[in-house]
């Protein structure tokens, strides 16, 4: 049971066991595997306890009812995973700065939490504004070979690239 | 295909969760939950985000459309725009670089104890997606609807059978990769 506590596997390895999952929901969920509407079922959760049930009759919450589904779940599993990866490989430590980003901003977290909770702000639109993120289009979109997928994956990384040579001031 | 088990709402609940805990364990063991790997992608210095998708792709694109042909599979392409794929797709970009973490590898992130990934990352994508919802009626009168095309893949627009794209796309993956390779990437 080594592997379970290495450290980190090949990507292609990481990539075939990520291409096989998505083929297991397509069979037992028919479903693709998805991320970025849970975030906007939980928004729209936290928004109800506040201003009661007239938040459901937004456009967009019938839509996507503001409630725990199968995405939702998936979401929640992803973070007991990442816990238990590594959790088990000793990589876990709670950590405010990465070490890139302290490279070059240096390491006060108040910082890294004003720009990582303004890209937080800025990715919640992008991807609810693209109907995707990186897991709905970028790979469960693009196996598909649906254009939607396509396009929007390209402008993520479009938009990504660009972004981080500015900030890192490559561009 | 497995309808029964599609239609038992618990067990699909419980089946999302366990898929989810796979996900998750996958994408820590590929690095893709640290800012680091996902910034020196972006950077163009570092290209595991981009090995552990396109094999993906690949695998999946085979896996699935073979699922299909053997009636275990629908497809479930999302409907697009350039209003909504390009323009939102580019705003997202902007908050991926500037976050370091994807929604799905930001939950991974948390999972491995990253703090800006939850009190920045998670707390600003449910603002953002609550902001979204907000002015959802008035984008999806105007730009949301700009230069739309529905729901269609490539090999519809083509009108060709889907295994004349699946091959040479996992082709010219696969020649992308091994281009990757050897060239030290």
């Amino acid at each position: 049971m080594e592997w379970l506590s290495m450290g980190q596997w090949s990507p292609y390895v990481v990539g075939i066991g990520i291409g096989l999952l998505s083929c297991l929901s397509f069979l037992v969920s028919d479903k693709a595997l998805g991320c970025s509407t849970a975030f906007s079922r939980t928004s729209g959760m936290i928004e109800r306890l506040f201003r009661g049930g007239t938040v459901a009759e937004k456009a967009y919450y019938k839509k996507f009812t503001p409630s725990i589904d199968w995405e939702w779940l998936l979401v929640a599993g992803i973070f007991v995973g990442a816990f238990l990866s590594a959790q088990w490989s000793g990589q876990f430590r709670w950590s405010w700065v990465p070490d890139l980003w302290a490279g070059s901003f240096g390491d006060a977290s108040l910082v890294r939490w004003v720009v990582s909770l303004g890209g937080g702000i800025i990715m919640g639109i992008g991807a609810r504004w693209a109907g995707g993120c990186t897991s709905g289009h970028g790979i469960s979109g693009t196996l598909q070979l649906a254009v939607s997928s396509w396009l929007a994956t390209l402008s993520f990384f479009v938009g990504g690239i660009i972004t981080a040579m500015i900030l890192y001031g490559g561009l | 295909m497995l309808k029964t088990l599609h239609s038992r709402k618990t067990s699909q609940l419980t089946i999302g969760f366990c898929l989810g805990i796979l996900f998750g364990f996958l994408l820590q063991k590929g690095g893709v939950t640290r800012y680091d790997v996902i910034l020196g992608q972006l950077l163009l210095r570092d290209f595991t985000v981009v090995k552990v998708m396109l094999t993906a792709v690949v695998v999946g694109n085979i896996g699935v459309h073979f699922l299909k042909d053997l009636g275990m599979a629908e497809l479930h392409p999302k409907p697009g725009s350039l209003g909504s794929s390009v323009v939102g797709g580019l705003i997202f970009g902007v908050g991926f670089a500037l976050l370091g973490y994807c929604p799905g590898t930001m939950i991974g992130a948390i999972g491995q104890g990253s703090l800006d990934a939850l009190f920045g990352g998670l707390l600003g994508m449910l603002i953002g997606t609550g902001l979204f919802a907000e002015f959802y009626p008035a984008l999806e009168k105007g730009i949301l609807r700009w230069g739309n095309f529905g729901d269609l893949t490539f090999p519809q627009r083509l009108k060709v059978n889907p295994w004349w794209l699946i091959l040479p796309v996992a082709l010219g993956i696969l020649g992308l990769l091994f281009w990757l390779e050897t060239s030290g990437l």
